[in-house]
């Protein structure tokens, strides 16, 4: 009865030969399960990306299927930074101070163009890339991304938190940032991931 | 005038019905009134009078600016009770002055009046604020003075609206400023989170400045000393 094989990572055994109705599973999967169907997003929208997230947890496409229901509009109680669309360097003190008010374990998914690169805003007021600020687990692309690829962004969230481990506390760790800086990341590689591409390479640097 | 006085578009007596302009010149239609009106009233400062699309534009003596205005607003027979926009223009031509832009209408007559005035290149740029005609000018005026670094003269409250106060790489709507900032990403990061989010509001910003005086004495004094917000 009881513990008849060592289970797997994945595996949910039962006895139905056992009338005490016992179950085995691994500690690990059944918190990450647990995690995975109940991600609370902390939406931070910006602009035009928060309309598709608000079309994403409207009831035509239901992101409540997902166990997010509960948008947390306090970052003390969320388990996933939502960040949908543009952030300027004025925003850029707020997101880190909402990150870090954020309980682990914690996710971030940055929705869209603007939020994962900077999309077309490669200007002087723009962050190019929140994750220059913060450590982003999912980058859904899009200009705004459909629902759709918001849902795929989500339970591609929902596939790492199910692979995470309990044995390794380092991922769950609070990053500490640079004192002087701020930075999670060093500078230069803040100054590499804000390198323009695409078309905005042939915008003028100079101006006049 | 009392503060609230309502006004009806085109009430002043005497005024055609409105119809939808048609075949409109590009250049040199038929000039608003007032333009006429300036000229009489203000001669010297009055430099020229254009109809682009219909649209009078007026440039007036920088100088003359709030004197101007305060006349457009007062007097009976112009009205003009609404200010559409205040801004600036820089031009890519080094040598052609900064030009400062009002857009004022007349709900009462039914007029827009484009004013514009000549700032020379090369000095600090100075204008007076017309805060004290229209109260609505305040922000625009900040937002120019962010844009542009033109200061207005007699602004009550004049600091950046949109960049924060501490914000160092100049004035972005100024051609010689580089689209991506002066800075490195890295730097402009680096500024951008070394400030404190709560610390750009003045104590006029918050509500709580309403009641500040019935405020118990600790959160007065933590208010007074820089903090806006508790945590």
């Amino acid at each position: 009865m009881g513990l008849t094989a060592p289970a797997k990572s994945h595996v949910v055994s039962i006895d139905p030969a056992n009338t005490d109705s016992w179950m085995t599973t691994r500690l690990d999967f059944l918190v990450n399960w647990g995690r995975a169907n109940s991600l609370w997003p902390m939406p931070f929208g910006t602009a035009c990306c928060a309309i598709e997230f608000m079309a994403s947890a409207a009831s035509k496409f239901d992101l409540a299927r997902f166990g997010m229901e509960r948008m947390g509009y306090s970052p003390r109680q969320a388990d996933v930074l939502i960040c949908a669309g543009r952030v300027p360097f004025k925003l850029a003190p707020v997101l880190r101070r909402i990150w870090q008010q954020m309980p682990q374990p914690k996710w971030a998914i940055s929705m869209g163009a603007c939020a994962s690169t900077g999309g077309m805003f490669d200007n002087y007021a723009v962050v190019q890339g929140i994750d220059t600020i913060i450590p982003v687990d999912v980058y859904v692309p899009g200009c705004p991304p459909r629902p759709e690829a918001l849902i795929y962004g989500i339970m591609m969230l929902q596939k790492k938190v199910m692979k995470d481990r309990m044995g390794d506390t380092a991922a769950r760790d609070e990053m500490e940032p640079d004192p002087k800086s701020q930075f999670y990341i060093p500078a230069t590689l803040v100054d590499e991931l804000s390198e323009p591409f695409g078309n905005s390479v042939q915008q003028t640097r100079s101006g006049m | 005038m009392s503060v609230f006085q309502i006004v009806q578009a085109g009430t002043a007596p005497g005024l055609p019905e409105p119809v939808s302009p048609r075949n409109v010149p590009h250049r040199g239609g038929d000039a608003n009134p007032s333009a006429e009106a300036l000229k009489l009233r203000f001669g010297g400062a009055v430099s020229r009078v254009d109809v682009v699309w219909g649209e009078t534009a007026v440039t007036i003596d920088v100088a003359r600016a709030l004197e101007i205005v305060q006349w457009l607003h007062d007097d009976e027979t112009q009205s003009y009770e609404y200010l559409v926009d205040v801004t600036a223009v820089e031009f890519r031509d080094r040598d052609q002055p900064m030009e400062m832009i009002w857009h004022l209408r007349s709900i009462k007559y039914r007029r827009f009046l484009r004013l514009k005035a000549q700032l020379p290149k090369g000095k600090p740029m100075h204008v007076p604020s017309i805060c004290p005609v229209y109260k609505s000018a305040d922000w625009l005026e900040r937002e120019c003075y962010d844009m542009f670094g033109i200061t207005f003269d007699g602004h009550p409250d004049l600091r950046r609206i949109l960049l924060w106060e501490q914000y160092a790489e100049g004035f972005p709507l100024r051609k010689d400023f580089p689209l991506r900032g002066r800075f490195s990403r890295a730097e402009q990061l680096r500024q951008a989170l070394a400030a404190n989010p709560e610390a750009r509001y003045s104590m006029e910003e918050l509500a709580i400045a309403d009641a500040f005086e019935e405020l118990p004495l600790d959160m007065r004094a933590r208010i007074k000393g820089g903090e806006s917000t508790g945590e």
